[in-house]
């Protein structure tokens, strides 16, 4: 599939002489919907200030929407559309304006019609009359996104696009990310909210202390790293895991009344048949039994936890 | 080149200046009205002509000007400064416009008010003072010259800035003084000899004297030094933008 940015050996030094990003190398395909996760302070933001002109690079190279994002950085700007992370705005100015201005500072003559189906599309429609500082916060996020698609990008950044916004309108922005993608805008996003790259990604990249320390698809990902849960609700309470048990990765709930089971879904043999045979032989009964798979949160925490340990 | 960029900003800062009309243009215009019945309607009256102008007139240009560069500066300090501290910097530094297209929609509109600015004093000190322009050419030439190189220069200032205080500082620290000690109320030549030299190192001087020349076509540095000098501060000016855009210094990390 065609890429739509190619980042190359990239890192980052500050003044400082301290390291934001070390030897990124990263392909995003055109209509892709990726999502960046990290900790706090990972580089996330810095990749993304690169990429859009915020920043300088201090070696590498990268290509955005098929143009070097230095030597044609003009051709490379008008592709690509950035909801940062902060909110910031001018209080003073209308939706309307702040969202015509936008579209002009990207060099695209006023197009009435797509800022209005924009403000439309995004629920601001009514407002675009009204001062930014009236509007709420998650109006404010609204707008921010109406500013970034004014220019009709292919390519659109979300820097935590739903920080401090309530659910009803993340279902939105999830919703508005899905038409989107149906128009092959390539949507790069970071977020701490894993729930978030569950929902929508396609592909999934994790960085931590500035290096990417894994890139793959999401189903992938989960069908890999993800471990499964076997859950066996008991008929009597037990005081601790029988020793028939111990050789397997069993725990015994706080109050007694539940025997978790971890094993991995990728292998032939979950062993699940055979621990309920011994459950058997030994005379434990139980109510009810459910598996569960681990989240993507739960993937992600443990993996920079690993990374973290060494 | 990205003209509907520039367009943009230039609007949007045109539209900041409607917004607070009173501020931009009504607050400098009031205040030069003050220095024209104080100065000159009260305190000149009983003074005597200076190079045969009445020392009401005499005063115009300079009064014209000591407005023209605090606006420029300021105009254009805020204009950039206000995005930065807001945040809001982030789209200009993503655009696709080029450093010349943001300094002309910034500098653009910070000395397009500055101009309007000097018209409106110009036609107000009409209502207290008589007076005439020789040369209409020249005046408006170098109305709109200072006010793109002091715009420029507070487009500088700007983006050094890191808190209001630095914003204010520059205008009020030395420019004020610069031009009050720059001949807008006295000739150069009234002054002792040393301080004739000294005043030579005022570049406010070189302003004054040329703005006061396309008036009266009197003095007090010979009217192509001054043009020269005026436009060796715009040169000035200009390496420093390009110098901050080129090394992204305050802007880009």
């Amino acid at each position: 599939m065609q890429s739509d940015i190619s980042v190359k050996n990239l890192n980052k030094v500050y003044e400082g002489g301290f390291q934001a990003l070390k030897n990124i190398n990263l392909e995003i395909s055109r209509g892709e919907i990726f999502a960046l996760l990290g900790p706090n302070g990972a580089g996330k933001t810095t990749l993304i200030s690169i990429i859009c002109g915020i920043a300088n690079m201090s070696t590498g190279e990268v290509v955005a929407g098929g143009y070097d994002i230095v030597k044609d950085y003009r051709k490379a700007r008008e592709t690509i559309g950035l909801v940062p992370q902060e909110l910031s705005t001018d209080s003073f100015e209308t939706v309307w304006n702040a969202v015509s201005f936008s579209r002009g500072l990207f060099g695209k003559a006023p197009k009435p019609a797509h800022i209005e189906k924009v403000l439309r599309d995004l629920s601001l429609w009514d407002k675009r009359n009204n001062r930014i500082m009236t509007l709420s916060g998650g109006m404010k996020r609204r707008l921010m996104i109406a500013k970034a698609l004014s220019h009709e990008p292919r390519i659109l950044f979300l820097d935590e696009p739903t920080a401090g916004v309530d659910v009803e309108l993340r279902r939105d922005m999830w919703e508005m990310v899905r038409k989107l993608r149906e128009d092959e805008v390539t949507i790069i996003l970071t977020t701490h909210y894993i729930e978030e790259a569950e929902e929508m990604a396609d592909r999934i990249g994790v960085i931590r202390q500035g290096e990417i320390i894994l890139v793959e698809e999401k189903s992938i990902l989960m069908s890999k790293l993800g471990k499964k849960e076997l859950r066996l609700q008991l008929q009597h309470k037990l005081e601790s895991v029988p020793s028939e048990l111990a050789a397997e990765s069993v725990e015994l709930s706080d109050d007694g009344y539940e025997l978790i089971y971890t094993f991995d879904s990728q292998q032939e043999q979950s062993g699940v048949a055979r621990l309920l045979r011994t459950l058997g032989d030994i005379g434990i009964e139980y109510r009810d039994l459910r598996t569960r798979e681990s989240s993507l949160e739960e993937i992600f925490v443990g993996l920079v936890h690993e990374q973290a340990t060494g | 080149m990205n003209f509907y960029g520039v367009r943009a900003i230039y609007n949007f800062e045109m539209s900041r200046m409607r917004r607070t009309l009173m501020q931009s243009v009504l607050s400098p215009v009031i205040s030069t009205c003050l220095y024209f019945v104080v100065f000159g309607s009260a305190i000149g009256s009983r003074m005597g002509n200076i190079d045969n102008i009445e020392y009401a007139a005499y005063i115009i240009p300079g009064l014209v000007m000591l407005s023209l560069l605090m606006q420029s500066i300021s105009n254009a300090s805020f204009a950039i400064y206000m995005p930065k501290f807001s945040g809001t910097i982030y789209e200009v530094l993503s655009a696709p416009v080029s450093y010349v297209e943001v300094v002309l929609g910034y500098v653009g509109a910070a000395a397009t008010k500055s101009v309007i600015l000097g018209l409106i004093i110009l036609a107000t000190a009409r209502l207290f003072v008589d007076y005439s322009v020789l040369h209409p050419f020249w005046m408006l030439s170098f109305l709109i010259l200072t006010s793109v190189t002091f715009s420029m220069f507070g487009f500088i200032i700007g983006i050094w800035a890191d808190g209001f205080e630095k914003l204010q500082i520059v205008p009020m620290m030395i420019v004020t003084p610069l031009t009050f000690l720059g001949g807008t109320f006295y000739s150069i030549d009234m002054l002792p000899d040393i301080w004739q030299t000294i005043s030579l190192f005022n570049p406010v001087v070189y302003l004054i004297s040329a703005f006061r020349w396309a008036f009266y076509g009197v003095s007090d540095v010979n009217v192509g030094v001054s043009a020269g000098m005026i436009m060796l501060f715009l040169a000035a000016c200009m390496t420093g933008i390009w110098w901050i855009f080129k090394t992204g210094y305050r802007l880009r990390t």
